[in-house]
């Protein structure tokens, strides 16, 4: 019999780098910028992190410098695309290919080594994903209850409108993306510090994509981002535990199945909002599009 | 290697058609190799780059080596071969089964060129294959994990349904339940060779079942990790691992090209190369067996370490009947040792596995 | 303080010089960390940029940049259209993957069977699955006001689980010794997309990119649609007045681009690559999106985009055998010359001018 309560507790430790990436993402696309360079940033991170837990001794100062590796590495998109006025798809598309080069590159020294353990936290879990989930309700809490989240979520929204109000738009999207990189970085490094204990390249192995779909999927919530990354997390999980309880699952068509519920999810909000006029809060309205103020 | 049995089997050994020009000693050799993964993957590439400067070490100066790494399959594999064909290379190492249609053709438009093909099943009059008895390293830590299992249940990692997968997974079963006849073996499809962050969530979901000792076919530590925080053992698998030594990785079975490609450039040095089928395992030197730590008792190990010797020297099979499928239908009668034409070609487990095999 | 101001000129010189000087940049950065990495800079930028066009083996890989750019630019020419029009296909990463499995899937019905009208009707169903896939988000948007940039791209990993699924169940060899992966079509002559002149490297895709480049140039140049496609992409309120119907333009757009990315994804499954895998996307329509923006969503740009990019990957594989560079500094190098390019292309679109403040 599966025992669903280490189920669950596998799924919070499986899910932890997406959802970290995912609320990044969150942020990032409420402010009205879509990147698509998480992929580089979790990988830059993961090296990051890896290399500074390696050399310290201290798992926990390689995840606070894994953040700012992230935001680091995302530096050249947010100048790219708030100051040069560059295409945030090509921009994040080219930030992915420069990350995983990166990481690659300056891997080298620490191939083959081995992470110091981390010891655990409450119920047997890393405090890594504890922060994690600590971090749902923290974002919630700035998008919806403070005035910079309110802020964020107004350049988001309409950018002209809020920079005729006199905010600084770039200066919110800078941050925004800054602290997106920073929760992609942390969320590469729990793969290598916390997850396989070693560094390897390309060992985020896609994870950066999905994250990009959970937070479609969230509808632009953070308490939807968590919910999607335990779908996401949830079906690879589920799978393999099924598996190994000898039942048979039919794997590839079993994986597309998240991404088909995002698309679904999707339309039924797009749906909801364009027939019955209610203010769902789907994709900002400014999601992807360039901002270049006259005044 | 040992040079003088090495000389003394290429002696053995009678050259039919192909006239071969030695080579003179003052014109190095140029051997290529196309990677499918970065030197740095710390598995299967990395196997591979071992054994090209194994090759340097053992010529020095008659050999001059050039690699080509992240070279995906499909699209520009048969550009990335011809690069190297004429960047004068003498000889190319094509190291991933999907290059194999590429390197064939390749092949047919540089007939002065020699290939050889790692795990493929396609030859030419230039083309050679090569690949590891890898079944065989399985029979070795499939019986120590039979003795070391204190749950009866033993996990598996599985990444494809293809054939040497089934081999190893059968493999592991048949010497697990041979010393132990309790045990039971639960395995899981991860559908990747490397992907440590579900890598590791197969392990778990492994020892949510109750398995405590995991053997993998996927390419990254991420198991062992996880196996190290829970106390339960493993096996290092393609690179040795031993980084997770003594504890959990208690052994390993990893691929020593070095030993195929030292012997192959060999031939081509002293003109005996032909294109053949190489299936070698731990007693040719391709498939190898890590130190078996301390955390194995000592007579598990001697019990391994025997196994191991004696598949070394050809006195055992791994599939030796008498054996059934497991539908229950017989395969190998009492004796009877499984041909490699049925090896090649392995698409059942055997009786007492009770995981399904995806078709 | 700076500022800038948006063009109003089209500045000819600056459309040339732009490019050329962020590949200048480009060498300049990439020499300092190829000189760091200690390898020597002038000989490494040679290499990559100068060795594939003249270098000793340019005889081969002159026709390889044809074949490495052509689904680039095949591609991205359909992307540059919808982009002109506000209309964001970034999905052309699964329009690629199901037009290859839809044309391929007509191959191995018809397998062995030599005839005429294999390959031609392999084309018409790689054009139709990309378009049927491009139309997903199409009618999604259409119908309930979906963002097609996200379907889109969730319908790229949805295909990716598609391949993987034929490569190994409907579509796996009968012949292959149980490893995944279809027949190769390449050794099935009436389903093969061969050389078409020895030498040249040029295959169907590669006229197939020729022609998409003339027939987009054309579209938007000289056809009405064209005319509507840029009004409704500069001013959409202004287009629909007009009497442009927004609803048809994202069929059209998507529409074509999914035809044009999934006949690429058929000349690529017939022809280099030559059969279904689980890897039988490779990022084609993810790096025809930077193509197409480097090619400032014009046709021609497009072209010569296609080919700039092609002669980084080839440059890169000449940079790896001769002077043993990494795999991964190459990777970096592509990387830099992508934020360049695109940090560059400001000043084709604003002036910079310094502010008097008060």
């Amino acid at each position: 019999m599966i025992d669903p309560v280490a189920l669950f507790l596998l799924l919070l430790s499986a899910s932890t780098p997406i959802l970290f990436a995912a609320l990044g993402e969150l942020v990032v696309e409420r402010a009205g910028v879509l990147n698509l360079g998480v992929e580089g940033m979790m990988i830059v991170g993961a090296l990051s992190g890896f290399a500074t837990a390696y050399y310290s001794g201290n798992a926990f100062l390689g995840f606070a410098v894994a953040a700012l590796a992230g935001a680091l590495v995302a530096l050249p998109f947010a100048i790219l695309t708030q100051f040069l006025m560059s295409n945030q798809v090509a921009s994040g598309l080219a930030l992915t290919l420069f990350g995983l080069g990166l990481a690659a590159l300056f891997g080298k020294p620490v191939e083959g080594v081995k992470a110091p353990t981390m010891a655990a936290g409450p119920l047997g879990l890393n405090w890594i994903v504890w922060l994690g989930l600590a971090m749902v309700p923290a974002i919630w809490w700035f998008l919806n209850r403070s005035r910079p989240g309110l802020i964020l979520r107004g350049v988001g929204e309409n950018h002209d409108a809020a920079h005729a109000l006199g905010y600084d738009v770039r200066r919110v999207r800078l941050a925004a993306i800054a602290f997106g990189g920073a929760m992609a970085g942390i969320g590469g490094a729990f793969i290598s510090v916390a997850t396989v204990l070693q560094w390897t390249e390309g060992m985020t192995a896609g994870a950066g994509w999905i994250a990009l779909a959970i937070v479609v999927f969230s509808n632009w919530t953070a308490v939807g981002v968590l919910a999607g990354a335990w779908l996401f997390g949830g079906v690879t999980v589920l799978q393999l535990r099924l598996q190994a309880a000898g039942v048979r699952v039919p794997v590839q068509l079993l994986s597309m199945a998240p991404y088909l519920a995002t698309i679904v999810v999707l339309v039924a909000i797009s749906a909801r909002q364009k027939f019955s006029r209610r203010s769902g809060s789907a994709a900002p309205g400014s999601l992807g599009q360039d901002f270049h103020a006259l005044r | 290697m040992n040079r003088r049995h090495l000389i003394a089997s290429v002696a053995a050994m009678t050259t039919i058609s192909l006239a071969l020009p030695v080579w003179a000693q003052d014109d190095p050799l140029k051997v290529g190799f196309i990677y499918v993964g970065p030197v740095s993957d710390g598995g299967w590439t990395y196997q591979h780059d071992q054994g090209r400067q194994a090759v340097e070490a053992e010529f020095g100066d008659r050999v001059e080596t050039t690699y080509l790494e992240s070279v995906p399959e499909g699209v520009d594999a048969e550009r990335a071969l011809t690069q190297l064909a004429l960047a004068g290379n003498d000889v190319i190492y094509a190291t991933s089964f999907g290059y194999m249609d590429a390197v064939i053709n390749v092949a047919a438009k540089f007939p002065d060129i020699k290939f050889e093909h790692n795990t493929g099943y396609k030859l030419a009059d230039n083309v050679g294959t090569y690949d590891g008895r890898f079944y065989e390293g399985r029979a070795v830590t499939g019986t120590i994990a039979g003795r070391m299992t204190k749950t009866n249940k033993i996990g598996y990692i599985a990444t494809f349904p293809i054939p040497e997968v089934i081999q190893g997974i059968n493999s592991a079963y048949i010497h697990a339940k041979k010393v132990n006849p309790d045990v039971e073996m639960r395995v899981v499809w991860a559908y990747t060779w490397f992907d440590p962050a579900k890598e590791a969530d197969a392990a778990n979901a492994l020892m949510a079942e109750g398995v405590d000792v995991i053997l993998q076919h996927t390419n990254s530590t991420a198991p062992l990790a996880q196996l190290q925080q829970q106390g339960k053992i493993g096996f290092g698998q393609a690179s040795d691992m031993s980084s997770f030594a003594p504890s959990p990785r208690v052994s390993s079975v990893y691929n020593n090209w070095g030993a195929h490609y030292v012997k192959s450039v060999g031939r081509i040095l002293d003109g005996t190369w032909k294109p053949e089928a190489v299936w070698g395992g731990i007693g040719d030197g391709i498939v190898a067996i890590g130190e078996i730590t301390e955390a194995v008792p000592a007579e598990v190990k001697a019990e391994a370490e025997a196994l191991r010797d004696k598949i070394a020297a050809g006195e055992y099979h791994p599939f030796t009947g008498p054996l059934n499928k497991a539908d229950g239908s017989v395969w190998l009668a009492d004796g009877q040792v499984a041909s490699d034409k049925d090896l090649s070609g392995m698409n059942f487990f055997v009786e007492g596995i009770t995981a399904e095999l995806p078709q | 303080m700076i500022r800038l101001v948006p063009r109003t000129d089209s500045a000819p010189l600056l459309q040339v010089a732009t490019p050329v000087m962020a590949v200048l940049a480009t060498m300049l950065a990439g020499g300092i960390l190829f000189a760091i990495m200690g390898y020597d800079p002038v000989a490494a930028i040679r290499t990559i940029f100068w060795d594939p066009l003249f270098g000793p083996a340019a005889g081969y890989s002159r026709p390889q940049l044809l074949v490495k750019a052509a689904p680039l630019i095949l591609i991205a020419s359909g992307l540059a259209v919808g982009f002109r029009a506000g209309i964001w296909n970034i999905g052309a990463e699964g329009q690629y993957i199901i037009g290859a499995i839809t044309g391929a899937a007509v191959a191995l019905a018809a397998y062995p069977a030599q005839e005429m009208w294999i390959f031609p009707a392999m084309v018409i169903a790689g054009a139709v699955g990309g378009w049927a896939w491009g139309m997903i988000p199409a009618l999604l948007r259409n119908w309930f006001g979906a963002s097609e940039i996200l379907v889109s791209l969730m319908l790229v990993y949805v295909a990716q689980r598609i391949a993987a699924w034929m490569a190994f169940g409907p579509m796996k060899n009968p012949e292959g010794f149980g490893m995944p992966g279809s027949r190769n079509l390449q050794q099935y002559p009436a389903a093969s997309n061969p050389e078409l002149i020895a030498g040249t490297g040029a295959h169907w895709g590669v006229i197939a990119a020729a022609a998409a480049v003339l027939a987009t140039w054309f579209l938007m140049s000289r056809h009405i649609r064209g005319f509507h496609i840029r009004a409704a992409g500069i001013a959409p309120r202004a287009a629909r007045f007009a009497g442009v119907k927004p609803q048809t333009l994202v069929a059209f757009c998507l529409g074509l681009s999914g035809a044009l990315a999934g006949m690429a994804g058929l000349f690529e499954v017939a022809g280099p690559a030559g059969q279904i895998t689980d890897k039988v996307g490779v990022g084609y329509g993810f790096t025809a999106i930077i193509v197409a923006f480097l090619g400032r969503l014009h046709p021609l740009g497009t072209l010569l985009a296609g080919l700039l990019l092609a002669l980084t990957y080839i440059g890169g594989e000449l940079a790896q055998l001769t002077m043993n560079l990494p795999a991964a500094t190459v990777q970096v190098f592509q990387g830099m010359l992508l934020f360049f390019l695109l940090g560059f292309d400001l000043l084709t679109r604003f002036r910079i001018t310094r502010r008097v403040t008060a």
